[in-house]
């Protein structure tokens, strides 16, 4: 029992670093339609960005830098890529972005280097025992991070002037455009959150895993917990991560040895494959009901 | 002036529904043609035909199977390498394991590949847009999971099949020109059956359900077979091109080679060859295959004095560049760009 709650508790860890990538795709989904692959290149770019700022300046400094670079390429990207293609269809977009990823791993790995590097940013990885669980303060100071910023989004987004133009983009962009909400400016904004947000996992990741071009790829990780939660919902995207994260490790630890080990990868595209059979728009997507 | 449309009068009924209705598109497809199978294998040196021509072809095939799935019914796939891995797995396990003959083999890992197409398309029936298409990519990861941990599939611990001698009819099949000439014979055989495929009833099932579904279902277009039919047919093409790519470009079925990279470019090519277009598939693999070798080729004669990280990247940053580019200039792919260009050929070059 305390080997299952221990297995269950590390899930749940690793589900909210999930929630973290997820809730990136989930933001730009939600604000401007697109289907945004490069989400992990961008995390990819915040760590390699950060450990080169790293080399040459404190901590914070090199953490503002990074967030600097995030926000010009949020807004390179909305006005040179994606202003062109307004009104495209969803499935160009989402091509686009595809493309914005190669291009955003292959400037990032010009300028900082393709080894992997190690990324220590001064937390320390102790382990401890509550009640025969064993816990990392690694793992915890990130899942209170991501706390922090899930609440500070929510704040953000339900009490500031800039949140609520931003959830009325999302809402409906001709009634947002009718009101005076400039919506370029308003995607730019919400590309530069999803920047602070990769930020955040690639730091996470990236202390864990090293940076290197395999950061990219936990987007591929976070897509199941995406569509498990909903596309274009962001307590989905809370939610899903950590069932995905419990749900995967605990599928590795009592299933996985019966079937050979390595089950990690596709378990959650099954899981979510099943619940969508159910409910085709996730936990907390909006369903789209067609007319003819 | 040069490309007429008119003057081209139908006496019988034959005529009225040929596949080409025009002759001057009957003239260019005939002169494509004579060039494929007389004039490139005896022009082109060996590297040519085995490294371009026929992975290109090889893709070219993957990549109309994928244009029947998303561009022509609507399903977009992400994971549709996958299916070009189980025909290559599954033809070459019917080829050197039980001898079956090479054709019939390849033939197999078509059918195999649309069985295990059948199964992943099943949630088509439930799920639309982008859930399914972070649903195919379930296809991607537990076909790579069963190629790697099922011994019986992979045959060894590295995953990885090699290719034995081929026969056809007892004919060794061994020099570039040979596997050239076998692999252009399946593609235009496949091709002329997918253009009339497209054509037909079938074609335009999927076109109206690609349009609306619901719409579809109300005229009596059945969602479940018709979309079950687009995943059949799209992954029996994946599967005879994942198997002939192998046993003619990369010699040995290797999971490595189907990555999830490689689903991601087919998606390439067809965006920007051109979505629900045959023609379109050509284009976008023509660019897809060609592009890294040229930018290989010819940024490494520039770049010879920069660093080594930026040239390493050099590829990924034009690829992704090229592909941004083509898509804001030219959303609708490349074939639309090919009407264009005959639009303006038959005035030109006269104003109006």
């Amino acid at each position: 029992m305390t080997f299952f709650l221990e297995v269950l508790v590390n899930g749940l860890l690793v589900g909210i670093m999930y929630s973290l990538v997820a809730l990136g795709f989930a933001l730009i989904y939600k604000a401007s339609d697109v289907f945004n692959f490069a989400q992990g290149d961008m995390s990819l770019l915040a760590g390699l960005a950060l450990v080169g700022f790293l080399t040459v300046m404190p901590l914070w400094l090199a953490l503002i830098c990074t967030v600097g670079v995030m926000t010009i390429l949020a807004y390179g990207t909305v006005f040179i890529i994606f202003r062109p293609l307004v009104a495209r269809p969803p499935l160009i977009l989402f091509m686009a972005a595809i493309g914005l990823g190669f291009l955003i791993q292959g400037i990032g790995q010009s300028i900082w280097g393709t080894q992997a590097k190690g990324l220590f940013i001064g937390i320390p990885e102790v382990s401890f025992e509550i009640k025969g669980i064993f816990l990392n303060t690694f793992d915890l100071t990130f899942g209170g991070v991501a706390a922090v910023l899930v609440a500070g989004l929510v704040w953000f987004f339900q009490k500031t002037r800039t949140g609520r133009a931003l959830r009325a983009v999302a809402d409906d962009h001709e009634a947002a455009l009718s009101v005076g909400i400039p919506l370029l400016k308003a995607w730019a904004v919400t590309w530069v959150i999803a920047g602070i947000v990769a930020t955040v996992a690639g730091v996470a990741w990236g202390s864990r895993l090293g940076v290197q071009f395999s950061l990219s790829l936990i987007a591929l990780k976070a897509l199941p917990v995406l569509i498990l939660g909903g596309i274009d919902s962001i307590p989905g995207a809370i939610l899903a991560g950590l069932v995905v994260g419990a749900g995967e490790c605990l599928a590795e630890v009592f299933i996985g040895p019966y079937v050979g080990g390595g089950i990690q990868t596709f378990f959650p595209y099954l899981l979510a494959l099943l619940f969508l059979w159910f409910k085709p728009y996730g936990m907390f997507g909006k369903e789209i009901i067609e007319r003819v | 002036m040069f490309y007429r449309e008119c003057g081209n009068y139908k006496a019988t009924y034959r005529a009225d529904i040929a596949v080409f209705p025009i002759p001057i598109d009957r003239w260019g497809l005939g002169i494509m043609l004579v060039l494929a199978f007389l004039v490139i294998p005896f022009v082109a040196s060996d590297y040519w035909l085995s490294s371009i021509m026929i992975p290109f072809y090889c893709f070219s095939l993957a990549a109309l199977g994928l244009n029947f799935l998303t561009g022509y019914a609507g399903q977009i796939s992400i994971g549709h390498a996958a299916f070009m891995a189980v025909g290559a797995y599954a033809s070459l396990i019917l080829y050197s394991r039980y001898q079956v003959p090479l054709l019939l083999s390849i033939l197999g890992g078509g059918i195999v590949s649309a069985g295990v197409g059948v199964v992943f398309g099943i949630p088509s029936l439930r799920i639309k847009g982008f859930y399914l298409a972070v649903s195919t990519l379930a296809a991607q990861f537990i076909i790579e999971w069963v190629l790697t941990h099922w011994q019986w599939v992979s045959g060894g611990v590295f995953g990885t099949i090699d290719v034995p001698e081929m026969y056809v009819f007892g004919w060794l099949i061994d020099t570039p020109v040979k596997k050239y000439y076998l692999v252009l014979c399946l593609l235009v055989l496949l091709v002329i059956i997918g253009k009339n495929l497209v054509r037909g009833q079938l074609g335009r099932n999927w076109m109206a359900i690609r349009d609306m579904d619901v719409a579809a279902e109300i005229i009596g277009v059945s969602l479940f077979r018709n979309k079950l039919i687009a995943f059949v047919v799209s992954s029996f093409y994946a599967g005879v091109a994942g198997s002939l790519i192998t046993m003619t470009y990369y010699g040995a079925a290797n999971i490595e080679e189907f990555s999830i990279y490689v689903s991601f470019h087919l998606l390439g090519m067809i965006i920007i060859g051109g979505m629900g277009t045959v023609l379109g598939s050509f284009f976008g693999a023509g660019f897809m295959v060609l592009m890294p070798i040229f930018i290989n080729q010819t940024l490494l004669v520039f770049l010879e004095r920069v660093p080594s990280d930026l040239r390493a990247n050099s590829e990924a940053i034009v690829f992704g560049g090229l592909i941004v580019f083509f898509l804001i200039v030219e959303p609708y792919g490349m074939a639309r760009l090919w009407q264009t260009i005959k639009d303006k050929m038959r005035l030109w070059p006269f104003p109006y």
